[in-house]
């Protein structure tokens, strides 16, 4: 099996879509002769032809339609957002149109668009680069949201998004594209959306998050084993809709949980997460749910951004706190 | 403001194209397109419909029995000459006022009374019928008419993707935007401005410091051109040049039609008189669309009163039917909504929704 990084099992499954359906179209800004700024798109034009893989005007809500209207005519968008700190250019045609495009039709027209972008902090990018928006996508139904946490994800998940026939957001954290490589089958294979995935089994808490915080939490737990503390880390992979099963399942198993997320506190993924345990599972916990998150404040300008972002101690200092409750 | 020569020079080449005057005359015999006697009749007759309908549309939604109606008076010859033009296989992405071209596409009538009234199966568009639903963003469905028209243009298909919007829709950033993909990719796009003078209360010349809309379409690169929109040849000649230009694959272009809305924006509660003054109405209601094109066809011996009597009639009754088909529709239940959230399975957290509202609405 191939040892791959995150961005190259991603332009993989690009790949693999490509060939697999003419219908599919990839494009945006900078993704054909330079391959994308993060190089996700690197010889996808060359070996599909400018039909298939192209540049667009620098406009994200222009991209938003074009994909809008391409599937009205059958096609199948996986469009590029170069950062997602862009998407409030697109936020229309992403949140206000192809969202309901299937509900406003009651079922004649559907948007099967992805809509890839790079995001998250970490990096020292400067300012609209790395902001963590998914909450205000995944406050819009007809939307699915989906964040991998490894390159096999990945793959998987990006395949299912390009054949799902609706919109997905599918957001890929920067720090993650080429910090680790994973064995990924060159073959294809499918993740299913809106399943979480357990990525470390264990008995006295679980510790739920998704994207980049979930190697964060991972690293967490192995400290905490060290302690005597055995943590399940369940990786959410789509935001929207959530795998409330999943999560509950693991809740009842550990009795106590610790949400994670790089994303401001305020609303968003973690305090949904917080509400439904509440609703389903709150008899079977032995301490309040705890939250690792950022602060609500405007994402910070690089010089403050490691303090700023969540890490394992963070992660691990919490779970401690819940446990001792 | 003062204007520079250059700006002068662009200006200057924006002049209203008009091929029927005032009084119904013949003023640009060059222009004149190539239609028979019965489509200069089919087109009298579906002005004088819409007209019926938009007083149908209005009175119905006084009694409570329709929800949201832009009215169109005054508007009929930039809506059916600029529809009449088009195939039945090219694409209309209309704004939220433009139901006569989508109703003489293809959708029913009593679908487009649903619409009105939100119902969801008044955006069930029937199979092969090529429109979008009435779009209420100002603008959308400008970036969108670049994505049909590349659909249309991959596929080889030799039509054009038509999209309609405002005075005021020319302000927004999509307009721009969607021009300038479907000039830089070279595609069968038609955007049509109907340049009604007023975006609900604020006048074009509050708009924009362009003297033209028209003119617009230079920043974009692609051909613009201002038409007198209460002349329905000169709407139907300019629109189907614009078509040819697309399926010729000479690229989009943008239509500027000069037109008036009489009646208020919407029926929710817009007063024109607050914003506009009579003479302004008076002076626009002398180049009515229906008036002059009557002229025209009855200096040809093409049309008499008796013959308008009886579109009137069949407007009434074709409404009428409409209307009961369209209270004949089942309930909107939220399930319904529910099932039509997402085309593919529905999330367990939605199915446990479902079944709330499922018991909500048995009772």
């Amino acid at each position: 099996m191939a040892q791959m990084t995150m961005i190259q099992a991603i332009t993989d499954a690009m790949r693999n879509e490509l060939k697999n359906d003419e219908k599919v179209l990839v494009y945006g800004e900078d993704v054909g002769l330079n391959g994308g700024v993060f190089r996700a798109t690197d010889g996808l034009q060359k070996e599909f032809g400018e039909e298939r893989v192209f540049d667009t005007p620098l406009a994200e809500s222009g991209i938003g339609g074009l994909a809008h209207g391409l599937s009205l005519t059958g096609y199948r968008s996986v469009m590029e957002l170069q950062f997602f700190g862009f998407v409030f250019e697109a936020f229309d045609s992403v949140a206000g149109q192809m969202a309901r495009l299937n509900y406003r039709s009651g079922g004649v027209y559907n948007a099967p668009v992805t809509i890839r972008s790079p995001f998250g902090g970490g990096v020292k990018t400067p300012e609209m680069h790395a902001d963590s928006l998914e909450g205000l996508m995944a406050q819009t139904p007809g939307l699915k949201v989906v964040i991998p946490s490894n390159p096999y994800d990945a793959k998987g998940l990006l395949i299912s998004a390009i054949r799902d026939n609706d919109p997905v957001v599918f957001l890929e954290h920067m720090k993650l594209y080429r910090s680790f490589r994973d064995e990924v089958p060159e073959e294809e294979y499918t993740v299913p959306l809106g399943k979480a995935d357990i990525k470390r089994e264990g008995t006295d808490i679980s510790i739920i998050s998704y994207g980049a915080m979930v190697q964060t939490s991972l690293k967490a737990a192995e400290k905490l084993e060290k302690d005597g503390i055995s943590a399940e880390v369940v990786d959410l992979r789509t935001v929207s809709p959530l795998d409330i099963e999943t999560i509950i399942e693991s809740v009842k198993k550990t009795n106590r949980a610790v949400v994670v997320q790089e994303a401001q506190k305020q609303a968003g993924i973690a305090a949904t997460v917080v509400a439904e345990i509440n609703d389903r599972a709150i008899l079977s916990l032995e301490a309040p749910v705890g939250r690792v998150t950022a602060p609500d404040t405007i994402f910070p300008f690089a010089a403050a951004e490691d303090t700023w972002l969540p890490n394992e101690k963070d992660v691990a200092a919490k779970v401690k706190e819940i446990i001792e409750f | 403001m003062e204007k520079t020569k250059e700006l002068q020079k662009v200006e200057e080449q924006f002049e209203t194209f008009q091929i029927l005057d005032e009084k119904g005359k013949i003023v640009n015999k060059e222009a004149m397109p190539e239609l028979s006697d019965e489509q200069l009749k089919e087109m009298m007759t579906r002005m004088v419909y819409t007209r019926i309908w938009d007083q149908r549309a209005i009175s119905l939604n006084r009694q409570g029995r329709l929800g949201f109606y832009a009215p169109v008076a005054g508007q009929e010859a930039s809506m059916i000459g600029s529809q009449f033009a088009l195939d039945k296989k090219d694409w209309i992405l209309p704004g939220y006022r433009d139901i006569p071209q989508i109703y003489y596409h293809g959708l029913p009538l009593h679908q487009a009374f649903l619409w009105s009234r939100g119902h969801f199966q008044g955006g069930q568009v029937p199979e092969g019928v090529r429109i979008m639903l009435p779009q209420i963003i100002i603008g959308a469905q400008i970036t969108q008419t670049a994505g049909v028209a590349m659909g249309l243009k991959k596929d080889k298909e030799e039509q054009v993707a038509v999209t309609y919007t405002g005075d005021g829709g020319a302000s927004q950033g999509d307009f721009y935007e969607g021009m300038n993909f479907a000039g830089a990719f070279n595609l069968p796009a038609v955007f049509i401005v109907q340049n009604n003078r007023f975006a609900i209360s604020v006048p074009v010349e509050q708009q924009s410091a362009a003297k033209t809309i028209a003119q617009k379409a230079v920043a974009a690169g692609i051909h613009g051109q201002q038409v007198d929109g209460m002349d329905i040849l000169a709407v139907y000649a300019a629109t189907e040049e614009a078509r040819n230009r697309g399926i010729e694959g000479n690229g989009p272009t943008m239509l500027e039609l000069m037109t008036y809305r009489y009646g208020p924006h919407t029926m929710a509660g817009d007063d024109p008189t607050r914003y506009r003054t009579s003479e302004e109405d008076d002076e626009w209601e002398k180049k009515d669309p229906i008036v002059r094109f009557r002229k025209f066809l009855e200096g040809k011996k093409l049309w008499s009163e008796e013959e308008e009597e009886k579109i009137v009639e069949q407007a009434k009754e074709d409404i009428k039917a409409a209307i009961k088909e369209a209270d004949g529709a089942p309930k909107q239940k939220v399930t319904d909504l529910i099932d039509i959230t997402y085309s593919d399975q529905k999330p367990t957290n939605l199915d446990e929704q479902r079944e709330q509202y499922e018991k909500k609405e048995s009772k």
